[in-house]
């Protein structure tokens, strides 16, 4: 059993990162959701802040971590054009090799019709990706700003909310494609 | 300022909170997002429909034109959040006009990163 250096890093950005985001979104989203004064006591939200604090700041953190990561670790090695404009290199195969990058395996169809996961499946995961951290650090720095003051207001609960759970849809498309698409060409 | 909430032995009682925030601040980060995802989107569509903005986004051969759409976008992200965080620190503007604002900025990026979109702006 043994990785090689692109599955380890595809693996970082996909699996750790990636899952640990997803991961922090669902803590986050239940204590922003219960955030509220009828359902917390003063205890309780003093628990409850500090874990608040420390979930959606991370889940920025990550979210950066994983498109930096993905776009300038991962990417060039599943856009990397090895087999030239005829794609001859890729007839036959069932699998990337390093004569066929993924992309060009994806565009040949050698197996099967595959090139649609790269022109909509990646064109839209490799940008929408970005709007993820893009979301995730409002939604922190509100959080971080306002504090005890989210109990009281509904308005600001809710703005943070709509920021939290965007960031999220974003990185999930981009997460569901990454996983399809490493299925049908993964990086090795 | 403090807000109420019920004790685990059923006592009601006040817990202060962090005193009055002006919203300015919150404001800046919000707009700061949607103007960084907006240009995202718009580099993705002009990258589309004009070979050399293409070719001047490519500022890492690796990457492609992707390296520069994303560095912009996030420069604009960070850059705009500083210089507005400035100019409305102590500001408290009204919160609709920036919530409005700020998901028009985002569904328009948004929409622009969709590959069905921006496929119909490349030349024939």
């Amino acid at each position: 059993m043994e990785l090689t250096s692109r599955e380890t890093w595809t693996l970082i950005h996909g699996l750790i990162l990636g899952s640990l985001f997803l991961l922090a979104f669902a803590g986050g989203l239940a204590g922003l959701y219960s955030f509220r004064a009828e359902l917390v006591t003063p205890e309780g939200i003093r628990e409850r802040l500090f874990r608040l604090r420390v979930g959606v700041t991370g889940m920025a953190v990550l979210a950066w971590a994983t498109v930096i990561t993905g776009t300038w670790v991962v990417y060039p090695w599943y856009r990397e054009s090895l087999a030239g404009k005829t794609l001859e290199a890729c007839k036959g195969l069932q699998a990337p090799n390093d004569k066929c990058s993924p992309k060009d395996f994806l565009l040949s169809n050698a197996s099967g019709q595959t090139s649609n996961w790269h022109e909509f499946g990646m064109e839209w995961k490799e940008h929408i990706a970005w709007i993820a951290p893009m979301l995730a650090t409002p939604a922190a720095f509100l959080v971080l700003y306002y504090g005890r003051n989210l109990v009281a207001d509904r308005r600001l609960r809710m703005i943070v909310l709509v920021l939290f759970v965007g960031a999220f849809a974003t990185a999930a498309i981009a997460g569901l494609f990454g996983a399809l698409i490493t299925k049908a060409a993964p990086v090795r | 300022m403090s807000i109420e909430t019920t004790s685990s032995a059923g006592v009601r009682q006040p817990v202060p909170t962090e005193g009055p925030r002006p919203f300015g601040p919150a404001a800046a980060v919000m707009l700061a997002a949607g103007a960084g995802v907006f240009v995202l989107g718009l580099l993705t569509t002009l990258a589309e429909a004009s070979t050399g903005i293409k070719d001047g986004l490519q500022w890492n051969d690796r990457v492609g034109p992707l390296s520069g759409k994303t560095v912009i976008a996030a420069c604009v992200f960070f850059c705009a959040w500083a210089v507005l965080a400035v100019a409305m620190r102590r500001s408290d503007p009204p919160w609709k006009p920036v919530v409005y604002a700020t998901g028009a900025l985002v569904a328009l990026g948004l929409l622009m990163t969709f590959p069905t979109f921006f496929e119909a702006f490349a030349p024939e």
